[in-house]
Order: structure tokens, then C-alpha cells, then sequence
């Protein structure tokens, strides 16, 4: 069975037995940390810190039973209509363009910072703030901007005018389907100005 | 002349501390992370000046590329399974339970539902190649068209998730038609709010929303 140690608490061993050599407790880290510094690298290529923004949009309520004399509330003298169209062109005109016999004073602008589509919208702000201003306007109105896109624009044309909207603090603004009438006046006008 | 003898110091370094700090990041990182999450296609999106953060969770992201294809996804994993089962009951598509746990575990899908079957069957790289060769989910301006395939998937989305929110990330150089058939799709359904995924630009100077951001600045 077991065998017990009788020899008194003597520490003297036998000359054969070697004292065991103390280890170090201290290892080598230097591994480790590659490790840690490999990890910390991957976790840093694929972490997406930055978190998507995005824009909140309102679309006008579409209801077929709606009638069609509520839906053009907007008056002339408030509204502004813009088409977009193709290489990022702008047209636009005063007023929601209702009536077909005459084409309203169709002009181009672009998205660019100065002289653009900005100014024309800061332009038509104040305009509607003047004649508030004078009484031909009641307090109730609001500049009004419609936004129609064509077929050939694209959806950065759509984001950077609501984008705009945002900017020159618009309230009042739609997203329209643009008619056939206007898409005939913007091929004159592509026509008159030698745009192909 | 007598020579200093310098001692020779020992070249090892105690590298306790450096890997205290190295497994600190590590923890940071491995906290702070959330995964990039899988794209189906390279979208550029377009910038605007709003300010609000995409909500994390409950999130039905419709994808559209330059090219005008749509995808769709849902973020929440756990509905992703009960929005199969509506849609194979809806379409009669005969999936199998494999197919389903494929589409659960998955993420966008671009493919019409007569090739959803054979894609969800193949496995994980066939999957991807087949997303990238993929013709997009058709839709059509009409809701109730029989070709419009991504209103089933929006309808049953929001079928089996009430909270959910409706993003869509196109790309800028995307045509106007084919976002447009996305909206009118959702206002079929009488959706009137969504949200569109952009980037962040500077507010330019000297315009209503520049004094407005500033004012608020000083105030606060």
C-alpha cells in the first residue's frame, strides 16, 4: 500500500536524487499579441461604424375616389413646376402649367450650387413671401414645388431635388407623373435650343 | 586608458503590457462591430443633407441597381422563415423545408419566383453568382398586375411583420422608371411613407437649411 515518509521531516535526500530545477514563471507573449493585434485587424476591416442615413419622404395620398377638384387646389401664382430630364437637366416654369393651349415660359437650369435650380426656388420663396406680404395671398399658402420626372432621368435627379427642397426649406412639394403635354413642351424647347 | 565596459542589456522586452492593450481593442472591437451586411450588388447611392440614422432592426431593404434590377431583402432573421412559409402558400412554389431554411439563412433575393426554387436549392457560391446574373424581381407600376412579383414579397413582408419599415437604396445613375414602379407599387398598398437610403453631404452655406442647423447649434 501506500508507503509513508518515516524519516522525520529530515529534507536530506538521497545523493542520487536532484534537486528540481525552479522554472520561470515568465513566457514568451510575443505570440499572443500577434494574435491579438491580427484579430483587432479583421474586426476593424469589417466593422461598418458609420450607419447608413436616410431621407423620409411623403408621397401625396393617391385616391381614385378622390375628386379631381380637390387635387388642384394649388394655385398658379404659388406653384413651381420642375420637370427633371435627361444628362441632368432641369426645366422648369412658374405656375402648374393648366393650361394646354398655352405653353407656359419654359426655361433650364441644372443642379449646380450657383446660378442652379437653388436659386430659382429661393427666388420663388420670396416672391410668395411678397405677395403674402401684400394681401394677394393668404397666410394659408405655401410655396409649392411639383416635381415631375421624365423617363429619361434618373433617381439621382429625383434625390437631389428633394434634397433641394430640403435645403431652401420647402414644405409644400409632390412627386407628380409627368403629363404628355409637358413632354412635348420640353422637346421644343430641346428643339429651339439645339439640344440633342 | 581604461575602457568602460558597458553591461550588455538583455534584448527581451516585457510584452505584458502591449498584449493588455492589444486584447483591450480586441474586446472594443468585438463589441462595437456589426457585420457589413451582405450586398447583392455594388450600389452607389446619392447624397442629401438629412440627418436620420437607419433604424437597426425591422428593416425591408429594396435594392435597385444602375442597371434598374430589384432585390429585396429582410433584415430580421426570425421573420425571414414565416415570410417564406406566406409566400410559398400565396404562389404555390412547392418548397421544400431545406429551400425555406436556405432562404431563412440567406439574404437578398433577386430572382423571379419561377427560378426561386432552383436558386434556393443550389448552394451558397452558386447563390451568389446566381444573384449577380440575376434579372431582379419584376415589378410594374399596377399592384395587382400578375407580373408584379415584388408586391407579393412586400405583402407578405408586411403581413408577417406589422412593424416593418420600407428603405429604398437605389443607385443614382438608376433610371427614373424603374424606382418609380417601386413607389408606385408601395402607394398601391397605400404606403405613402418610406424611407431612401443616401449619403451624407455638407449642407451649403447661405441656404434656409444652413441658418436653421446653426441656430439650433448656438441654442444647444
Amino acid at each position: 500500500m501506500a508507503e509513508l515518509d518515516t524519516s522525520g521531516g529530515g529534507h536530506k535526500k538521497g545523493p542520487g536524487v536532484k534537486k528540481s530545477k525552479k522554472l520561470s514563471t515568465r513566457i514568451d507573449l510575443t505570440p499572443m499579441v500577434d494574435l491579438g493585434f491580427l484579430l483587432i485587424t479583421f474586426f476593424m476591416f469589417t466593422t461598418t461604424l458609420a450607419k447608413p442615413k436616410t431621407m423620409e419622404i411623403n408621397m401625396p395620398y393617391d385616391d381614385k375616389k378622390m375628386e379631381e377638384a380637390e387635387k388642384n387646389k394649388v394655385k398658379n401664382s404659388c406653384a413651381l413646376t420642375v420637370l427633371l430630364s435627361k444628362s441632368h437637366r432641369i426645366y422648369y416654369y412658374e405656375g402648374i402649367g393648366d393650361n394646354p393651349e398655352k405653353a407656359p415660359d419654359i426655361k433650364v437650369t441644372t443642379f449646380s450650387n450657383t446660378k442652379g435650380i437653388r436659386d430659382e426656388i429661393i427666388a420663388k420663396k420670396k416672391m410668395v413671401d411678397d405677395m403674402k406680404r401684400s394681401q394677394q395671398l393668404t397666410e394659408k399658402d405655401e410655396t409649392t414645388v411639383l416635381i415631375k420626372p421624365d423617363t429619361t432621368s434618373t433617381y439621382a435627379d429625383l434625390v437631389n431635388m428633394l434634397d433641394e427642397m430640403n435645403i431652401n426649406d420647402i414644405k409644400v412639394y409632390a412627386i407628380v407623373d409627368i403629363t404628355d403635354l409637358e413632354q412635348g413642351w420640353i422637346k421644343i424647347t430641346e428643339e429651339a435650343n439645339g439640344i440633342k | 586608458m581604461p575602457h568602460a565596459k558597458l553591461p550588455r542589456k538583455s534584448t527581451n522586452i516585457d510584452m505584458t503590457a502591449m498584449c493588455d492593450v492589444a486584447f483591450l481593442l480586441l474586446t472594443f472591437f468585438m463589441l462595437a462591430t456589426k457585420f457589413k451586411p451582405d450586398e447583392p450588388v455594388v450600389v452607389v447611392t446619392p447624397s442629401s443633407i438629412s440627418q436620420i440614422t437607419l433604424p437597426d432592426v425591422d428593416i425591408m431593404l429594396i435594392t435597385v441597381d444602375s442597371k434598374g434590377k430589384i432585390f429585396f431583402s429582410v433584415d430580421n432573421k426570425l421573420k425571414r422563415m414565416d415570410l417564406i412559409e406566406d409566400v410559398n402558400s400565396v404562389k404555390n412554389l412547392g418548397l421544400t423545408k431545406e429551400e425555406k431554411t436556405s432562404f431563412a439563412l440567406g439574404s437578398s433575393i433577386g430572382v423571379p419566383f419561377n427560378e426561386l426554387k432552383a436558386y434556393l436549392d443550389a448552394n451558397p457560391d452558386k447563390q451568389k453568382e446566381m444573384t449577380t446574373n440575376a434579372t431582379g424581381i419584376p415589378a410594374d407600376t399596377a399592384v395587382l398586375a400578375p407580373t408584379n412579383e415584388l408586391a407579393t414579397w412586400i405583402r407578405s413582408a408586411r403581413e408577417t411583420n406589422a412593424k416593418v419599415r420600407i428603405c429604398i437604396k437605389a443607385d443614382g445613375d438608376a433610371s427614373y422608371p424603374s424606382v418609380a414602379k417601386i413607389i408606385k407599387t408601395l402607394s398601391g398598398y397605400k404606403i405613402f411613407k418610406f424611407n431612401l437610403i443616401t449619403n451624407l453631404k455638407a449642407i451649403p452655406p447661405g441656404t434656409a437649411a444652413y441658418q436653421d442647423a446653426h441656430a439650433t447649434e448656438k441654442k444647444s
